[in-house]
């Protein structure tokens, strides 16, 4: 009688319907906890940049709003710093074009690493394309997803969630950026650690360092030759071009080496 | 044009532009049904080598010009050294919170106090 009574209660068709939706609330949330796990160090650097960026917007005469709404359709840290000195300077529509094409073009090489990977996002294809900052585009390469997470959703859920840091941090710093005493000076290395771990991360997993080498090599050699604030797209470019001249070589290796497994 | 349009112009026009760098390698390439091996190829190869230049990038202002003194060593050891210390860590206990906290702690310590 019981039993009859209880299978026929799970039986109605709500009854499911708030299971299902519990067990996608159970996984959501196992996933988001994955999530925000894997962006506290990007938290760490975007949050106090974020402050920087915004303190410094609102001291140029441009406050909460503009800090809230350049962090939000525009989403690139070194492009919106130089941005308060184009907007304080009143400079030309043309010249902003250009310059923030030429800021911004190391961008077109990140995206060739998820040509294919982004095409299984859904709805959440453009937003991938538009979030691809260097710190997420780092996490997305670096972030290897456990079984029993879902990899769609994990991935869109960092780069919304290193997008939240970075608006929080540029609000932030417009509404109390002058309030902060205690001295933040060095915390945007939690950056550099990260970039270190996954570079790390990589390597130890890697079946051939020649990549990571050609990076470092074509890295150095473009910072001494064009000075440090224009050279990462010539050592993108180096390393690109190395890299495809490579390619037959680089190509048997990684898969002599899946041969051998 | 007043003041606030200008701002609002200049605003989506870096807004427009940056999407477009981000675009392009999808406009390009992701319209086929099956990107050209060498985009394949480059895409599975260049991460590495990404992540390398970016580290390259943190270190862009490290200065060597005067080593021997603690005034010198200022403008490179604090970096160094907290990289070294995030790598071992990383390499002891591989976990990257840990690694990348103690790092960062290590790094504001000495440029806060240490190196001066």
């Amino acid at each position: 009688m019981q039993h009859n009574f209880f299978s026929a209660f799970f039986q109605r068709k709500e009854i499911w319907t708030f299971r299902i939706l519990y067990r996608i609330i159970v996984s959501m949330k196992h996933d988001f906890e994955f999530a925000i796990k894997q962006t506290i160090p990007v938290m760490m650097g975007y949050i106090f940049m974020g402050i920087a960026y915004g303190l410094m917007l609102d001291q140029a005469g441009y406050g909460i709003l503009w800090a809230f709404m350049t962090s939000l359709c525009i989403y690139a840290g070194s492009i919106q710093f130089i941005l308060v000195s184009m907007l304080t300077g009143g400079m030309g529509l043309v010249s902003v074009i250009v310059m923030t094409f030429s800021v911004n073009s190391r961008h077109i090489f990140y995206g060739l690493s998820f040509i294919e990977k982004f095409r299984t996002m859904g709805r959440a294809f453009p937003y991938m394309i538009f979030s691809l900052t260097d710190e997420t585009y780092a996490l997305l390469c670096g972030t290897k997803i456990p079984d029993g997470t879902d990899k769609e959703r994990a991935w869109f859920m960092i780069a919304a969630l290193d997008q939240c840091w970075w608006v929080t941090g540029s609000v932030l710093g417009a509404v109390f950026g002058t309030l902060i005493t205690f001295d933040i000076t060095g915390i945007d290395f939690a950056m550099t650690a990260l970039f270190a771990v996954i570079a790390l991360e990589q390597w130890l997993d890697a079946k051939t360092h020649i990549p990571a080498l050609t990076g470092l090599v074509c890295g150095t050699a473009a910072l001494l030759i064009f000075g440090p604030d224009r050279f990462i797209l010539p050592a993108l470019a180096a390393a690109v071009g190395i890299l495809v001249a490579f390619r037959k070589k680089l190509e048997k290796k990684t898969e002599g080496e899946e041969g051998e497994k | 044009m007043t003041a606030a349009t200008y701002a609002i112009v200049i605003v989506a026009a870096v807004a427009v532009c940056t999407f477009i760098t981000r675009l392009l390698p999808f406009a390009v390439f992701g319209t086929r049904k099956e990107p050209p091996g060498a985009v394949k190829y480059i895409g599975e190869v260049l991460p590495a080598a990404v992540i390398a230049i970016l580290i390259v990038y943190c270190f862009r202002s490290t200065d060597f010009s005067s080593p021997g003194t603690l005034e010198g060593a200022s403008g490179f050891a604090p970096a160094f050294i907290s990289v070294a210390l995030v790598i071992l860590l990383h390499l002891w206990k591989r976990n990257n919170l840990l690694s990348i906290g103690t790092g960062t702690v290590c790094y504001m310590i000495m440029i806060q106090y240490v190196f001066v």
